[in-house]
């Protein structure tokens, strides 16, 4: 796989939303993507710099790449 | 200006081996609530957790008890209500003997609902149809119930009716228990 760019299966779009919306919205949309999907997740949430990598790790996803620009954290994971 | 933050693959494979391996070969997280308040800001911690929880692909499951019950009641969840009274970090700032007033507690409550809606944050409806979605289990206290002559058809549908051993025995299998 290239190195920065990852096609997304799901976009989930949060920005605007507070916790704990970003990873409810991110799961639900999770539940419905087969395995080795990925999900591309928007948020706005400060929190969710360090909620969402907990989150994959405690569903057993695998997140493979984050970025930060214009108060808008970006998340790329891989359905485990 | 947008920074992208690339793991490499050593990264990837060692997060792998350390989190994602491990995790498989542990059984199901479970996450036990109580939540003993009736009112609106005391109802949120309780069910954000829960969801939370859920959505971590724990299973969850919140005993409403006392008070709590008020939130999974039919006829009481849309109207929980958060007092200024005897409450210093009320959303309305007055002194407090003035919570006293009649109608502060509607103002107040008034004022949270509007202050979470602007934010974005779910109603309680909301948040207790995210609990059915997400799988959280929901359960009324049957004591409570006995006292405060609730019955089970008060009750939102899908909520169970059990008592303090029943909710014991499953907290005595969870990873994270709290009491709100």
């Amino acid at each position: 796989m290239a190195e920065d760019t990852f096609k997304e299966d799901k976009l989930v779009d949060t920005r605007g939303q507070l916790c704990p919306m970003p990873v409810i919205a991110a799961k639900l949309a999770a539940n419905v993507l087969a395995s080795g999907k990925v999900l591309k997740l928007l948020a706005s949430d400060p929190g969710s710099l360090a909620d969402v990598p907990a989150w994959a790790e405690s569903c057993g996803y695998h997140l493979l790449k984050q970025e930060k620009g214009n108060g808008v954290f970006t998340f790329w994971v891989k359905k485990g | 200006m947008t920074t992208a933050i690339n793991l490499p693959k050593e990264v990837l494979e060692q997060y792998e081996q350390l989190h994602v391996q491990s995790h498989k070969d542990t059984e199901v997280k479970r996450l036990a609530i109580v939540a003993s308040k009736g009112s609106l800001d005391m109802a949120y911690p309780a069910l954000i957790l829960a969801t939370t929880g859920a959505a971590m692909g724990w299973e969850a499951s919140v005993f409403f008890t006392f008070y709590g019950l008020d939130v999974v009641n039919k006829k009481k969840y849309r109207k929980l209500q958060v007092a200024p009274l005897a409450n210093p970090a009320a959303p309305v700032p007055i002194p407090n003997i003035l919570g006293a007033i009649p109608g502060m507690t509607w103002m107040a409550t008034r004022m949270m609902k509007f202050m979470f809606k602007r934010s974005n944050v779910p109603s309680i409806e909301q948040m207790l149809q995210l609990c059915n979605q997400l799988g959280v289990k929901l359960v009324g206290c049957s004591t409570t119930m006995g006292v405060m002559g609730v019955k089970q058809e008060d009750l939102l549908d899908g909520v169970s009716v059990e008592g303090a051993a029943a909710f014991l025995h499953y907290a005595s299998k969870a990873q994270v228990t709290l009491f709100v």
